[in-house]
């Protein structure tokens, strides 16, 4: 994402000269790729080889083709947001934004006051277009957000914790007092989902048509909605959380633990695939950037954590509290607090995050849930008095898919578009934490290394523990007897992962040899095995 | 400042009036797709079912001879028409596309062994085991208009009465020679009521013969000594000729790499081979489970079909160690011909219950016109049926063929003898001296010698 941000930048500097125009194509080339082609030359089968030189080509030439089209043929370009001398971005406030946008996205800038009923849950459909709200006191609402036309307003008379859209704008969930119900357009109750329990969090996973819901006793339940089948139903173990995230990626659901750890599950495994410590305190909210790298967290302990989830490390922290977080198409990432709202940017394309715009809410308001809009510049913002919108330039994807998602979608798009999604609908089996693994060949076994070479990895690693130089400390805390036995703890730690593998080794042949005992010996002493023989 | 956020106003993303097309906006950003892959995949998974589904692979049956068919052959000059001869007798002139009888050729007294048309597909060459060679003239297509139920029969140009009986026949492309065998190879001239040339090798009857499609004057036969000779007509004697373990009972040549053949024998299998190089097969096409009767290559040259004694035809690559397709119904018996029709998309065969069948090459093929939108549909099917053809579920769903129970238990049988034979000469090579037993690869195993 970070280069895409990079060709926009370029867009606007006006590409002059043909260079400039062949490296950004070239830039865009490398997006459309995904990634690099095997290497062929190892391969020793000509037939295979020239097969697979053949797919090679194709691949390139479609993705020259795709980013020919991309540079030339799309119709709108995304939003920006540029400061001019001493300004900065984040002063920029919405009410001047609103002087330099045509009207109709001024119309994007609104405050509904509801008093009453808040806070509100909102939950955009994936062509943003329609927008789900569910305030805590029992109001739920369609809007169409095009021409600003409310479908469908009701009061359900009981609490609702969230909402959500189902595959599309016709049918969504709400999670309420007791029991999470699917209605319909018109605010019909479809369905009563007694299984789930009493909700705190929906997700609805669109490629997979599972509706995903974390309930007050921490059990994680999966149900397909088009069969209505229970897929999976979990006890997570670790207590209530209403926190709880989609990543968009691979379809993986994440959640947050008031322990402070993230969990990450699939509908086909009772335990979680990841767990990870992010935060000293309760974590308090979780997103994840589109292209499935990248992880926010947000805990108590009053840190904003980035991850990268190829390596799972922290790659930034930054201080603040967050109720909710939520990333843009383009890897904004905005988060919530109180009544202010902070927008953070990867400005210089560096994976450093920074500040890019702020909002500050009418004080007293409490924001409950902060969502960007799908292909618009648009922030949603569920708070205790209603709901709002604001501007921010730069945040939405600038063009639609038609077959993907088309805010411009008639009832007979619509129609077809729900047969073609129900025919591609994917099992609950493909959610994985790398969905590229599908169709590969798994890696051949790492094959033993000798004896020899072993021992020379662990000198080594020896040699560069010893290597590191010690910080200077106070106060007594660099005396030469705490130096030598820091660097002898050092030397344990580095050797500790050679002897964890080595003692795991020799736990299975010795499994393997009692095994082979118990064959060899005769009926009548095989009880015997396994003892010592005491000779 | 400068600002610019996205405003799309609906008149520039919908159409102007209702009879419009509906704006298509592309974009083809990976990011805003997930899970591209598992999308793929499932998208694999419902074409090959559907390949399943629409798996119908038999069009009719062609019905009116009064005894089994026994040899057939195709119009090389006009597409829809195909003759075949049934051992009483009776040629027939089929027209494909309705199913029924053009024409019909009296005259025979015993089985008609042989039928061959030239290539210009004015002259039909049909001979029989009542010793004669008769020419006919292959009627104009038009006497459709007639409608079926007159049906026009015609009269011999020549007939020819030699020593012996006939096996089979076969017309030299692009020429006016044909070639019978029977007891033994002779060379005809369309003008000549006596051969012009004869060839001998050993004294079994020869009982198929072929031209060879690149060189006209090359021919190859099959006799019941279990040999495949090869004959060269610029010669006085044949040129080569080799002997299997078992007899081949028709062979074909690849049209498209005319030094190839491929021999459809006895023992169930098909042999490819060079033939420059008889002494190993190219490939050995294994999966009938008894005598191949006759075989057709595709005028592509890339799949050929077969018949056999075990009721069944298929279709095999030319390449390719099994079938790819399997074709049976309950009705039809002994298949002792088929051809694959001149454009590669049908397949005819001829059996014991005195039908000919029609079938399509391509069981799930759509026929009629096909409307580009569908091609392209059909096409990206096909490609990712090939991308994930490896994947153990695709792979499953793509090879199973429903077979007829004795069949299938023949298979399985002689997939256990075929693996205790296996077994029993590991076991003797182990339990002998190193290098006193070699193992013969298939390829060459069931050959016994080559005689030059």
């Amino acid at each position: 994402m970070a280069e895409v941000l990079d060709n926009d930048t370029l867009a606007r500097d006006k590409p002059s000269t043909e260079k400039d125009i062949s490296d950004e194509l070239d830039l865009k080339i490398q997006k459309y790729l995904r990634g690099e082609g095997g290497n062929l030359e190892v391969l020793t089968d000509k037939k295979l080889k020239g097969q697979l030189s053949v797919r090679e080509e194709l691949y390139s030439k479609s993705a020259k083709v795709a980013a020919k089209a991309d540079k030339w043929l799309v119709p709108s370009e995304g939003g920006y947001l540029e400061a001019e001398g001493i300004e900065k971005t984040w002063r920029i406030k919405q009410e001047a934004i609103a002087k330099e946008v045509d009207i109709l996205s001024s119309r994007n800038q609104y405050d509904i006051v509801l008093p009453e009923l808040g806070p509100y849950a909102l939950q955009f459909t994936s062509s943003g277009r329609y927008m789900a709200l569910g305030g805590r006191k029992g109001h739920l609402g369609i809007v169409d957000l095009m021409n600003m036309n409310l479908i469908k307003e009701f009061q359900v008379r009981e609490t609702v914790r969230d909402v959500t859209f189902l595959h599309n704008e016709l049918f969504f969930a709400a999670a309420q007092k007791k029991y999470t119900y699917i209605y319909d357009r018109h605010g019909t109750e479809l369905h009563c989902l007694k299984e789930h329990g009493p909700v705190l969090r929906l997700q609805f996973l669109k490629n997979h048509f599972l509706l995903a819901s974390i309930n007050k006793f921490g059990q994680l339940h999966y149900q397909d909605v088009t069969t209505g089948a229970m897929v999976g139903n979990f006890r997570t173990g670790l207590g209530r959380t209403d926190v709880m995230q989609v990543n968009p990626f691979n379809g993986v659901v994440a959640l947050g633990h008031s322990g402070g750890t993230v969990t990450m599950w699939k509908p086909t495994s009772s335990a979680p695939l990841v767990k990870m410590l992010c935060h000293h305190g309760p974590v308090s909210a979780l997103a994840f950037h589109s292209n499935g790298h990248l992880m926010a967290t947000a805990g108590k302990d009053k840190k904003i954590k980035l991850w990268d989830l190829r390596k799972y490390e922290v790659f930034q922290t930054l201080h603040g509290h967050a109720n909710t977080l939520d990333f843009s198409q383009k890897g904004l990432l905005a988060y919530g607090t109180g009544s202010s709202i902070q927008v953070l940017g990867d400005l210089s394309g560096s994976q450093n995050y920074s500040r890019y715009m702020t909002h500050s809410m009418v004080k007293g308001y409490q924001i409950s849930k902060l969502m960007f809009r799908p292909y618009e510049d648009v922030l949603g913002i569920g708070h205790s008095m209603g709901w709002s919108s604001i501007l921010i330039p730069g945040s939405g994807e600038p063009n639609f898919d038609t077959w993907v998602a088309n805010p411009f979608e008639t009832s007979k798009q619509r129609r077809e578009k729900e047969v073609r999604s129900l025919l591609d609908k994917l099992p609950p089996e493909t959610i994985m934490l790398d969905p590229s693994k599908i169709g590969t060949v798994k890696p051949a076994q790492k094959e033993k290394k000798p004896k020899k070479e072993r021992e020379a990895d662990i000198d080594a690693a020896v040699e560069a523990a010893k290597d590191i130089k010690m910080k200077k400390k106070t106060k007594g805390r660099s005396k030469p007897s705490k130096k030598v036995k820091k660097m002898k703890e050092a030397i344990e730690k580095v050797k500790r992962p050679f002897l964890e593998e080595k003692m795991k080794e020799e736990a299975i042949s010795r499994k393997k040899r009692k095994i082979s005992e118990e064959v060899s010996l005769p009926k009548s002493l095989k009880r015997f095995a396994g003892k010592k023989l005491a000779i | 400042m400068k600002v610019k956020v996205i405003s799309r106003s609906a008149d520039e993303f919908t159409r102007e009036r209702s009879n419009d097309l509906q704006r298509v906006f592309r974009n083809y950003d990976p990011s805003i797709r997930s899970q591209e892959k598992a999308v793929e995949y499932v998208r694999a998974l419902n074409a090959a079912k559907l390949d399943k589904i629409f798996a119908r692979p038999f069009i009719g049956a062609m019905d009116g001879h009064i005894d089994a068919i026994s040899c057939m052959a195709k119009n090389p000059n006009h597409l829809k028409g195909i003759f075949s001869g049934s051992m009483d007798g009776d040629i027939r002139l089929w027209d494909i596309s309705s199913r029924r009888t053009v024409c019909q050729f009296p005259g025979h007294q015993g089985a008609v062994r042989g039928l061959a048309v030239s290539t210009d597909g004015q002259i039909l060459v049909s001979c029989g085991t009542d010793c004669s060679v008769r020419l006919w003239n292959v009627p104009v297509a038009a006497p459709m208009e007639l409608g079926g139920s007159t049906e026009n029969s015609a009269e011999p140009i020549s007939v020819y009465v030699w020593k012996n009986a006939f096996w089979g026949v076969d017309h030299e492309w692009g020429g006016e020679r044909f070639a019978t065998v029977g007891a033994q190879v002779d060379i005809w001239n369309h003008n000549r009521s006596q051969p012009i040339q004869s060839f001998e090798w050993g004294s079994d009857s020869v009982i198929s013969v072929r031209f060879n499609p690149g060189e006209p004057d090359l021919l190859a036969t099959s006799a019941s000594d279990r040999s495949i000779t090869l004959y060269d007509l610029r010669q006085s004697s044949p040129v080569r000729k080799m002997i299997m373990m078992t007899k081949t009972n028709s062979l074909s040549w690849n049209p498209r790499e005319p030094l190839n053949f491929t021999a459809a024998n006895e023992d169930g299998n098909c042999y490819s081979y060079d033939a420059r190089k008889l002494d190993e097969a190219k490939c050995v096409h294994k999966d009938h489970v008894s005598a191949v009767m006759d075989i057709d290559y595709s005028p592509t040259g890339r799949e050929f079909v077969t018949g056999s004694y075990d009721r069944t035809v298929r279709i095999f690559q030319y390449n390719g160690g099994h079938s790819r397709e399997i074709y049976h119904t309950k009705r039809m018996q002994r298949v002792f011909c088929v051809k694959f029709s001149c454009d590669a998309s049908y397949v005819i065969s001829g059996s014991d219950d005195t039908n000919l069948r029609l079938w399509k090459a391509n069981a799930s093929e759509q026929l009629g016109v096909v409307l580009p939108r569908e091609r392209k549909k059909h096409d990206y099917h096909e490609a990712l049926k090939n991308r994930y053809k490896y994947l153990p579920e695709v792979k499953r769903i793509v090879r199973h063929r429903h077979l007829p129970k004795p069949i299938f238990k023949a298979t399985s049988l002689m997939r256990a003898m075929a693996d205790a034979r296996k077994r029993k000469d590991e076991r003797r090579k182990a339990h002998s001296a190193p290098g006193s037993i070699k193992t013969k690869p298939l390829r060459t195993r069931r050959i016994i010698k080559e005689v030059e």
